[in-house]
């Protein structure tokens, strides 16, 4: 379980979180919506301890994350995927290498074995065509696919999705949120995905939260939240799908 | 702002940046035990480093080799003492202009290079993808590139110090008209002379390189992953690595010969 409660931070002259208080069940899709620059990212950063809160506390399976030291968020980090908004490839590697990379630095798999796990993370996103390919060759919704395999070669119990449809089209982004819907469902991963996309949202959360002022103004299930007449759930969930 | 607080500022973020630079150098030293893991990586580095690297250097050395024969031998004619011409040339090259030209072009080829991979890296979150995945980016990415520096930039520096004797054999032939066989055998006699197998001029030469081959490797290295925010501070992050890498050169070139030369005798 994810949790972070009463979480404050500060980045420059900006208060970004500012009593930010979530909780994350075990197997389920947590979708973070909020405006741009209101603190969504900066959270995803907290739970997997890139950034420590000014005060509060961030918590994953009961552990401090920002107590935690060099070795403890090692192992928390191997437990754990990251999807960052463009994949965050190594240009250098080929999107296999780029795949394998977490289990060459940590796995110590035979190469067989290793090449097994990987083609098998590939056919899962539906990559394993281009496993030879470069990442300024690939298109940037197979980026992101590759950045989700990268994130899935290790097996992690959660995943952190940080706008994964961004800049994407709309057939494109269905692949990616169907993606991420089998991962929970088929995988029993747990997920905490920031996005703006409603489609994202009620496609692929079990619950959505919105940040307002550094904090969830609103969190609800995905009936309840399209359902609110709060002037929060019509901004980010009202309209059509995108 | 008043200008002693422009100037305590700018001392603050210079301090900042020369903390920064240390911490990395002592972090690389100390990933120096998984190097074997990362070979593969450090050949491609070395290569791009040392051959792509070589053309502009061999050429610069052999112009800095003949200007260094010129302004020397056009004194020494006046006092009629062009023979040991060979032996000047030869020992500064190797002292001096061999170690200080091979880092400047470096700095400005490969630390660039360096500063703007890795900058790039940085603003699009790849260098925070390899610390989500535990993969530290110090021993991934820093500990090859300074390996590969502190390797290529001696040998490179060896040819330099070849080519740049050989620039200053055509000068002092064609024009000082000193002959090659003079010039060579004189040459030959300050760099075999001593009681160790080479001079000292060369050990401290190689030294040198040593020490600016690291140094431009960590402040790129440096540089490159203190960028944040868009290509502007790519730009920033090139532009720091190359000046603060040559300045480096030159205040670290002067502190090792004094210390050889006055300090140590």
């Amino acid at each position: 379980m994810i949790e972070l409660r009463d979480v404050h931070k500060r980045l420059g002259v900006r208060q970004i979180l500012a009593g930010m208080t979530l909780t994350v069940q075990k197997g389920m899709n947590f979708v973070l919506m909020g405006p741009s620059g209101s603190g969504k990212s900066v959270t995803l950063k907290h739970v997997i301890g890139i950034l420590k809160p000014d005060s509060g506390s961030a918590q994953v399976d009961g552990q401090e994350v920002p107590a935690m030291d060099r070795s403890q968020l090692m192992t928390l980090r191997k437990r754990m995927g990251y999807l960052f908004q463009n994949g965050a490839l190594i240009n250098w590697l080929t999107v296999f290498d780029n795949v394998a990379l977490p289990l060459e630095e940590h796995a110590r798999l035979p190469k067989g074995e290793l090449d097994d796990r990987v083609h098998q993370v590939l056919r899962l996103v539906g990559l394993d065509h281009a496993a030879a390919q470069f990442p300024p060759s690939i298109s940037g919704g197979m980026k992101l696919r590759a950045g989700l395999a990268r994130a899935l070669v290790t097996n992690p119990e959660y995943v952190l999705y940080d706008e994964p449809n961004a800049g994407l089209d709309p057939i494109i982004s269905r692949q990616i949120h169907e993606l991420i819907a089998r991962v929970r469902d088929e995988l029993h991963v747990t997920g905490l995905i920031v996005t703006h996309s409603k489609a994202c949202a009620t496609e692929c959360g079990d619950r959505i939260g919105i940040l307002e002022n550094g904090k969830l103004g609103l969190q609800g299930t995905v009936d309840e939240m399209l359902h609110s007449d709060h002037p929060l759930a019509r901004a980010f969930l009202g309209g059509s799908a995108d | 702002m008043n200008p002693l607080a422009h100037i305590g500022s700018f001392a603050l973020r210079r301090a900042d940046r020369a903390g920064y630079v240390c911490d990395l150098l002592v972090r690389t030293v100390l990933c120096l035990p998984r190097v074997r893991r990362r070979w593969r990586f450090l050949l491609d580095t070395a290569f791009n480093a040392g051959v792509r690297t070589l053309p502009v250097t061999m050429v610069v050395a052999a112009f800095a080799g003949a200007i260094l024969a010129m302004q020397t031998g056009i004194e020494l004619r006046r006092f009629g003492d062009t023979a040991v011409l060979g032996t000047i040339t030869a020992l500064s090259m190797c002292r001096e202009m061999g170690p200080f030209i091979t880092g400047v072009i470096l700095a400005a080829t490969v630390g660039s290079s360096i500063a703007a991979e890795l900058g790039t890296m940085t603003v699009s979150d790849e260098v925070t993808a390899l610390e989500v995945m535990s993969v530290d980016p110090v021993d991934y990415l820093v500990l090859p590139r300074m390996i590969a520096m502190a390797v290529m930039c001696p040998v490179i520096t060896v040819l330099s110090d070849l080519i740049g004797i050989y620039g200053g054999s055509v000068v002092a032939e064609f024009n000082l008209g000193v002959s090659p066989t003079l010039y060579w055998v004189s040459a030959r006699e300050a760099l075999t002379s001593s009681g160790m197998l080479l001079p000292k001029e060369v050990y401290v030469g190689l030294l040198k390189s040593f020490i600016f081959g690291v140094v431009i490797a960590t402040v790129s290295c440096a540089a490159g992953l203190r960028a944040s925010g868009g290509a502007l501070s790519v730009g920033l992050a090139v532009q720091a690595a190359v000046r603060d890498s040559v300045i480096l050169i030159i205040v670290l070139g002067f502190i090792v010969t004094w210390f050889f030369y006055f300090l140590a005798g």
